[in-house]
């Protein structure tokens, strides 16, 4: 028998290695810096560290399935709530919630109340647009994209921007089936 | 009791990147830049007293008419001045310790380059309002 999903990911959290959280807040916040000196866009910043998070969310969702024992999700509510309880917590340190679920269970928002990554963080008058965590949705994205979900995640709340929490929605597109490389008669 | 105080904060290449009246006197067209100058004109003493000492307070470096220059220097050189008429030394400390606090907060957020303007309107209300507890 598959061992039961664990239902937070407290423990998987206390043995995996840490860092610093003020190295690695600012660590994030100087690859932001030097990604808006360089592109000068905050559009195309927003993009590429969504293009970054994707990169590393198609190979962090191994090191999660590996660490943290979790089975197979029946439904996309229950991956909703592994990436939220187990996932956030594995390698952010934070717990999220679930919640506004439509009515035919393919869009949730994950919401986040504490964010390591914007300690010390006021968006000045030039970055207005820009989605300073957004490489948490291109993880989010990458990492389901790999275990055969295509799905489109937003920003719907930030707390940079006034709100009172951080707010994504994650949308199921489509499930992809699982294709086999070769065919059996080969 | 209605005081003079101006606020201002001088990087270390002796650009003034914060700047607030923050006493309780009616504004006075000119007094602001009489209030720079003051402070401009402290800043070679501030250069002078500020190696003699380890401490980063140094009160009462100069002088004008009543006006009082209190300086607090980071370790990053950076000089947080405050003109003042008040006599109200402990205050006028923690009020420099207070303000360092937040500064420290401002120059550790990655979206903030050190040296220049501080725009961010939570520092200067932050600021505005330290002001008013401690003088």
């Amino acid at each position: 028998m598959a061992p039961l999903a664990p239902k937070s990911g407290d423990a998987i959290f206390a043995s995996v290695e840490r860092v610093n959280a003020e190295l690695f807040t600012l660590t994030y916040g100087a690859m932001v810096r030097q990604l808006i000196t360089d592109l000068e866009e905050v559009e195309e910043v927003n993009k590429q560290l969504d293009q970054m998070g994707y990169n590393i969310g198609i190979r962090l969702v191994d090191e999660f399935l590996a660490k943290s024992n979790v089975s197979r999700c029946v439904d996309f509510k229950e991956t909703a709530e592994v990436i939220a309880k187990v996932g956030f917590k594995m390698f952010l340190g934070v717990t999220a919630s679930v919640t506004n679920w439509d009515v035919e269970g393919t869009t949730c928002s994950i919401i986040l109340e504490d964010n390591p990554l914007v300690d010390f963080v006021e968006l000045p008058d030039t970055c207005q647009g820009l989605y300073y965590c957004n490489i948490l949705s291109g993880v989010i994205r990458g990492s389901l994209e790999m275990v055969s979900m295509k799905t489109e995640v937003t920003w719907l709340r930030d707390m940079l921007r006034g709100d009172d929490v951080f707010e994504l929605q994650v949308k199921l597109l489509k499930q992809i089936p699982e294709e086999y490389p070769y065919k059996d008669d080969e | 009791m209605a005081s003079t105080a101006c606020f201002m904060i001088v990087s270390k290449h002796d650009i003034p990147i914060y700047e607030a009246e923050v006493g309780t006197v009616p504004k006075k067209e000119d007094a602001a830049h009489q209030h720079q100058f003051i402070l401009h004109a402290a800043l070679d003493i501030v250069q002078d007293v500020a190696w003699t000492t380890s401490a980063m307070f140094l009160k009462g470096v100069d002088r004008f008419d009543d006006l009082v220059v209190s300086v607090y220097v980071t370790a990053g050189h950076t000089r947080l001045m405050l003109l003042h008429d008040s006599r109200n030394d402990d205050g006028i400390k923690s009020f420099f310790q207070e303000v360092h606090e937040l500064y420290i907060k401002t120059i550790l957020n990655p979206l903030y380059l050190p040296g220049s303007r501080i725009t961010s309107s939570h520092f200067d209300t932050k600021v505005r309002a330290l002001a008013r507890k401690h003088m």
